[in-house]
């Protein structure tokens, strides 16, 4: 499946070398306190609790996630903008995790970072020329008498006229000022930029614009994106993996075709079923999982897994017990859930039976051009071999796996 | 088909500027049975919140041209002197603004705020309309309704914000609900939720719903005839079908085309429409949407495309010949497997 996704970027992410960014085991508590005088820590803020990620060089990660689950933190303790609680941040193999002094600001010139609402991410006292030009003047990368060029440069490359230099923000529209925000992230020729929602305050239309200049200086620079948006159909047309977040944790990670036709988690299966399609007859047919209520408060997160309040497939005592561990599922493929979904669950939540055939053809198109492959989890690293006849990259090409987990086959499974 | 409960008939709406007149809606008609739901699509600009804002009299006359007619059963609500509109807006025609963050007042109590609105209308207790208030809260979907109201809305989370809007404006049972991007702010999740509440409540209630949106993708389950806007005008109307399946004017096409879809496999790359809507103080001759038109022609450039029906209810407004769009949409534009 990924194939297709190099094909169309016209070069491949190198997913095998060393990654650009890993996250360990990474915690952020905010505390709360009380009193004036004396603050009195009275309980915590579980904003991002034990994210594990990487992130390799030249490809696009997204991080989607409801409202609170701790998908914007986690990129801005990434971006050192907060310190992490617990765990390690490496960039480029280095640990910037207690970075300080110069060393930080060495390492924030190679990460960048664009905000989502470019109404409140510009200073409306300043013009267009010394907003772009910050960069340079904080990080002194380029002689004074250069900046102006320079900027110049940067609007024309993002697609602003560089006679505007002198304009103020409010002079221009939603999507221009979102150009001049991805202008200033590039000023310092970062390797890394993160989006937290870099489109989801624009119009539709506006947002493809967006969304193809990214495209462009990614594979003009050999940028690396971490793609935050709550918008999963935006999500999967960027990224090349996709991590889904639920309080504060990963619970799904999966490269992105994987992740919209196979989800394991049934968060991931609820999340896709919400998203409308501009279809009415195919969104009529949908199966929709309707999730109730709101994300449980993260100052004090339920135990077990933490989706089992809202989860329809959640069996008890187990779910609320036992915490579920990332395990893997397809190649590439992550979730934590005791009862994960069905493969094609994907498409039957976002797509009906009548889809489904020509659906096929892609899939058994892509697997009968290559030749069969071997099981890519080799029996130490596979935790859950055997998954009945459902792993597809073990099934028919690869070695059989050995005998299914006890534990797992003790608890029946719930019809979905 | 029902009597129409709501028409606009040629609605303009001018704003006298120092730069120039800002033709904010030129010319739009449309109209709405009970039990109908509307979509209305378009870029930001386009005229469709002054549009709705002016059928709610919310729009200041002594700074704005209004003409034509906005016909609520049947009375036209423009020549409405203020005190009786006061009496329709609310209680007969309701809105749901778009941002719930900054529409609810942070001072007060939600339960008090909702109460606030029926006791405009009706002459009741503070104490029974409260309790009108925590049933609509309930009706909504709140958990907990009774504690809710007591509360204020800091303590609410975006889409309870918006339900607890969503109950101010049901709360005194309206013909008409005019909801202008009820989920542009929320979470995909609850945008379902959302947008189910209002279909229910609509058939609860047998009400008129108006949906304000830029995104195609909200109103394709949800709507039974939609309005495509772009700079103050109406360039398609049709049913759902018609825009969906067989839309004839670019601007849709546009508009359906550079929707990143999540149900298919489409590697390329977005198309989104060229360029950016036109200023309202200057919009182009012709067609408006000429400068921006993939299949511009020189007709377009001088002379104005009539809102004109193509078959039944389905109209566009564009000068290309009826063969002619047919064919660029199935070859372009339809995406279906």
């Amino acid at each position: 499946m990924s194939v297709t996704v190099e094909e169309r970027r016209g070069r491949a992410p190198d997913t095998r070398g060393a990654p650009l960014i890993r996250v360990e085991a990474l915690k952020k508590y905010f505390p709360i306190t009380r009193g004036i005088l004396i603050q009195r820590k009275v309980g915590q803020v579980h904003a991002v609790d034990g994210v594990d990620l990487e992130v390799y060089p030249g490809e696009t990660v997204g991080l989607v996630g409801e409202t609170g689950c701790g998908k914007s933190t986690l990129a801005r303790v990434i971006m050192r903008l907060h310190d992490a609680t617990e765990g390690r941040i490496y960039f480029d193999g280095q640990d910037i995790t207690r970075l300080r002094g110069s060393k930080l600001r060495e390492i924030r010139r190679e990460m960048q970072m664009i905000f989502q609402d470019p109404f409140a991410s510009l200073n409306p006292r300043k013009t267009v020329g010394s907003i772009i030009s910050e960069p340079f003047r904080l990080h002194k990368t380029a002689p004074r008498g250069q900046i102006k060029n320079k900027v110049r440069e940067l609007m024309e490359l993002v697609g602003l006229n560089p006679e505007h230099y002198n304009r103020f923000p409010h002079e221009f529209s939603g999507g221009q000022r979102q150009r001049i925000g991805v202008a200033r992230s590039l000023a310092l020729r970062p390797r890394l930029i993160v989006c937290d929602e870099p489109v989801s305050a624009l119009d539709v239309s506006i947002q493809a614009q967006i969304l193809n200049l990214l495209e462009d200086l990614q594979s003009e620079f050999n940028l690396t994106y971490l793609f935050i948006a709550h918008d999963l159909s935006v999500v999967r047309h960027v990224s090349d993996r996709v991590a889904v977040m639920y309080l504060g944790r990963v619970v799904e990670m999966a490269a992105g075709d994987t992740l919209y036709r196979n989800p394991k988690h049934p968060y991931t299966g609820a999340l896709l079923s919400a998203v409308p399609i501009p279809d009415p007859d195919l969104a009529a047919k949908k199966k929709r999982i309707i999730l109730e209520g709101d994300v449980p408060s993260p100052i004090d997160p339920p135990s077990g897994c933490r989706f089992h309040p809202r989860c329809p497939r959640a069996q008890f005592p187990m779910c609320k017990e036992l915490d579920p561990a990332l395990e893997p599922f397809h190649e590439g493929q992550v979730a934590a859930c005791h009862f994960p979904l069905e493969d094609r669950a994907g498409i039957a939540v976002t797509l009906p039976a009548d889809r489904l055939a020509g659906d096929q053809c892609s899939i058994s198109s892509s697997s009968s051009s290559t030749s069969p492959r071997p099981c890519s989890w080799s029996s130490s690293s596979c935790s859950t071999p055997g998954r009945a006849g459902g792993c597809r990259t073990c099934s028919g090409a690869g070695p059989a796996c050995p005998a299914a987990r006890p534990s797992r086959s003790a608890w029946t499974r719930s019809p979905w | 088909m029902a009597e129409p409960l709501l028409e606009v008939k040629n609605l303009s709406v001018h704003f006298p500027t120092e730069d120039g007149v800002v033709k904010a809606v030129d010319g739009v008609s449309l109209s709405i049975s009970p039990g109908e739901t509307l979509g209305v699509v378009g870029e930001s600009g386009a005229g469709k919140s002054v549009t709705f804002l002016t059928v709610l009299g919310l729009i200041n006359r002594k700074t704005a041209r209004v003409d034509g007619e906005v016909l609520f059963r049947g009375q036209d609500l423009l020549k409405l002197p203020s005190d009786e509109l006061q009496h329709v807006r609310g209680s007969k025609i309701s809105m749901i603004f778009q941002d719930p963050m900054t529409s609810l007042h942070p001072y007060y109590k939600v339960g008090y705020q909702i109460s606030e609105a029926i006791r405009a209308h009706q002459k009741i207790s503070k104490k029974e309309a409260f309790s009108q208030s925590v049933e609509m809260l309930r009706r909504v979907g709140i958990s907990k309704p009774q504690e809710r109201a007591a509360q204020y809305p800091h303590e609410f989370s975006g889409g309870m914000r918006q339900r607890a809007m969503i109950a101010m404006a049901l709360s005194l049972n309206p013909d008409v609900l005019i909801a202008d991007e009820p989920t542009t702010a929320l979470d995909v999740t609850v945008q379902a939720q959302i947008l189910d509440l209002i279909d229910r409540l609509k058939e609860e209630f047998d009400a008129a719903v108006v949906i304000v949106t830029h995104d195609l993708g909200v109103v394709a389950e949800h709507c039974d005839d939609i309005m495509v806007m772009y700079a103050g005008r109406s360039v398609e109307y049709g049913e759902r079908r018609d825009i969906y399946y067989e839309a004839h004017h670019p601007y849709t096409w546009g508009l359906l085309r550079s929707i990143a879809r999540m149900d298919q496999d489409r590697h390329e790359r977005l198309e989104p429409i060229q360029g950016l809507p036109p200023s309202l103080i200057f919009v182009p001759p012709g067609c408006p949407f000429h400068p921006r038109c993939p299949y511009v022609m020189d007709v377009c450039k001088t002379d104005v495309p009539q809102l004109l029906p193509s078959n039944g209810h389905h109209a566009s407004a564009c000068h290309l010949t009826l063969g002619e769009k047919e064919r660029i949409f199935h070859e372009k534009v339809l995406v279906r497997g």
